[in-house]
């Protein structure tokens, strides 16, 4: 039986009259890569904001692992416990090369203090690597991270993601503005992260998603309107009336 | 990775050698006056280098570090007013016949000296923690600071029993038995000015070199992203903004017995805005460029205040908006980016202009 690692109970977020969510019920299993999906101000990125901190809800709980109510921490500290956060434009330190953008994700926990004291040993420079290779960016270790291309963030923010080893990894529209290529590699790179951890994506783009995902959970106007699989929800008629239907004709507009 | 900055680290202690020797042997070029007013620059150089530190790393631009400046300088004004007068002259002038409690411990070297460093970090931290814990940044921020400078003004002003008033603390005698009016005191006042400012800047370079250094450029290009990475970005601004006002308390200290004098019009806006224009022409996150800044500005300002005494203040502003339009990373950027092409970034400012007020974190959209 799967073990729930983030669930959502009865979540109402508030913004000055606007319910971005609507008493929202939904969680998520350890090791599952789910999908969320929904028209524009369903809610989706506010579902990750709750979850990650950075919005209070109304009212509701937010527990995460063996039922710890996480919604009153400061941000920092859901962090640390494991709950990683992708953003949608690419968020990297330009100034720092790709080595050290992995380093300060990796050396969170030393505080004032520590910062000035410690230094690198062989065992997390190795791991710094690892994570590079992953990405695919370990030539460019020590090229500014201002010089990579869109994609190339992108990647690099995921590796800045799971270079700590998060037991939840947020991940908002990843292929976002990338190219054909790009999204496939995006594709694996987020299975790959998926095998050790639960994954939760927003995306947009359908075609991704179908190449990604097992379960989608399908959002409209701040509650949650579906969940099943990709051939479920492509399948059902709300979906259709809501979403699907809209959605192509508004990438046929594009 | 490895090697390069370790050899390039060795050539910049090579240079910082060769400063501190030429700073060592100015007291025997310079008259006496040139001296003391050099050695008065390389306090304020002290100050840029705590300005450096939260603006130029962190992105906290600070418009009332003249506060921080000011209470150092006002401990050690205090310590050296009772080596000359028992009851200060400003005192009995209010009517007061007795020296007021919280005064009485700066009659002590123990007490004031590390008084002039600890009570405008202290006085920082209670700013700070509040400030940043609330996430009030940006210019907010800058205005929240100047307003305090403003307070502080008023307040020492208001408070003429306590502090002077307008005039401040003056007439102070002597330091440690030695005569402020000999030359030979002013001489060991430099020595000790410079042997401070070398401290002072090998205490930076360390902080800005170890981690510590990163964690501050992260907060500058992208705190939020740092915050979701699990750092406590509130915990490191304050505590860098404690060091910072702590050098600004040390520079002030420094500062009082060279000139002999300290008042409110030291600590006000002006002055506070005149500390960031050191650093921002000198060039924000190097360390060499604030103490050039520092002492550059301020050549500057003797020469014309001395040759045109009305035309300074206009010149100040010129200077200011003419490196923040053509060399926004200051004199410093300048000389990095290739000495002889700065008729090429004249010619193409509005581009680059353009480009910045564009990109999000304010450097050149080189890669979009």
């Amino acid at each position: 039986m799967a073990v729930t690692i983030i669930y959502l109970e009865d979540v109402t977020v508030d913004f000055n009259g606007f319910k971005a969510l609507h008493g929202v019920n939904f969680f998520v299993d350890y090791g599952e890569l789910r999908v969320l999906i929904g028209p524009n101000g369903a809610g989706k990125t506010t579902l990750l904001d709750v979850i990650c901190g950075w919005v209070k809800p109304e009212s509701g709980r937010v527990l995460y692992g063996e039922g710890k109510d996480i919604q009153r921490l400061t941000e920092h500290k859901i962090a640390r416990l494991g709950i990683s956060r992708k953003f949608q434009t690419p968020s990297v330190f330009v100034n720092l090369t790709l080595f050290e953008n992995i380093e300060l994700s990796l050396r969170r926990g030393e505080g004032f203090w520590g910062t000035l004291s410690s230094s690198l040993n062989g065992e997390d420079r190795d791991r710094i690597f690892s994570i590079l290779n992953m990405i695919g960016l370990a030539d460019k270790s020590s090229e500014r991270a201002g010089s990579l291309s869109h994609g190339e963030k992108q990647w690099l923010e995921l590796g800045m993601n799971i270079v700590v080893q998060p037991s939840l990894l947020l991940v908002d529209e990843p292929v976002a503005g990338m190219t054909g290529r790009e999204r496939e590699k995006t594709g694996e790179l987020l299975q790959a992260i998926a095998k050790d951890r639960s994954v939760l994506i927003v995306e947009h783009d359908m075609e991704f998603v179908r190449q990604i995902a097992k379960k989608v959970t399908v959002l409209h106007e701040g509650s949650v309107l579906c969940e099943g699989s990709m051939e479920r929800i492509q399948n059902d008629p709300t979906v259709i009336e809501v979403y699907l239907g809209r959605g192509e004709k508004g990438e046929r507009e594009c | 990775m490895d090697t390069k900055p370790a050899k390039s680290a060795i050539f910049r202690f090579k240079w910082f050698a060769l400063v501190m020797l030429l700073l060592a042997l100015a007291p025997f070029f310079l008259s006496d006056f040139r001296l003391n007013l050099f050695g008065k620059f390389l306090t304020f150089a002290i100050v840029a280098l705590g300005i450096d530190l939260i603006w130029g790393y962190a992105g906290i631009l600070s418009l009332g570090h003249g506060v921080y400046f000011g209470l150092g300088a006002y401990c050690m004004g205090a310590y050296l007013k009772l080596q000359a007068e028992d009851l200060p002259d400003f005192m009995s002038w209010s009517g007061l016949t007795e020296l007021p409690r919280f005064w009485k411990p700066f009659y002590h070297a123990w007490f004031a000296l590390p008084m002039t460093l600890l009570i405008p970090m202290l006085f920082a931290l209670l700013v700070g923690f509040p400030t940043f814990r609330a996430r009030i940044k940006g210019v907010y921020f800058s205005i929240l600071t100047q307003a305090l400078a403003l307070i502080f003004v008023t307040l020492f002003i208001g408070q003429q029993p306590y502090t002077g008033g307008t005039n401040g603390i003056t007439n102070l005698q002597s330091i440690f038995g030695f005569s402020l009016a000999e030359p030979a005191t002013m001489r060991g006042l430099y020595a000790v000015t410079v042997l401070m400012l070398g401290i002072a800047y090998l205490l930076c370079h360390w902080l800005t070199h170890t981690q510590l250094g990163k964690v501050l450029v992260a907060i500058r290009d992208g705190e939020n992203r740092l915050r979701f990475l699990g750092y406590n970005p509130a915990l490191f601004k304050v505590l860098i903004f404690a060091i910072s006002a702590g050098l600004a308390g040390l520079a002030g200290a420094l500062f009082v017995p060279q000139v002999g004098i300290i008042s409110p019009s030291m600590m006000g806006i002006l002055p506070s805005v005149e500390m960031a224009i050191w650093v921002a022409v000198g060039g924000r996150g190097t360390l060499k460029g604030a103490v050039i800044g520092a002492v550059l500005v301020n050549a500057a300002k003797s020469y014309f205040s001395e040759n045109f005494p009305e035309l300074w203040l206009y010149f100040l502003g010129v200077l200011f908006i003419s490196f923040v339009l053509l060399f926004p990373q200051g004199i410093m950027g300048f000389w990095r980016k290739g000495r002889f092409k700065w008729m090429t970034s004249i010619l193409r400012w509005r581009e680059t202009r353009f480009a910045r007020s564009s990109s999000p974190n304010g450097l050149p959209r080189k890669y979009h």
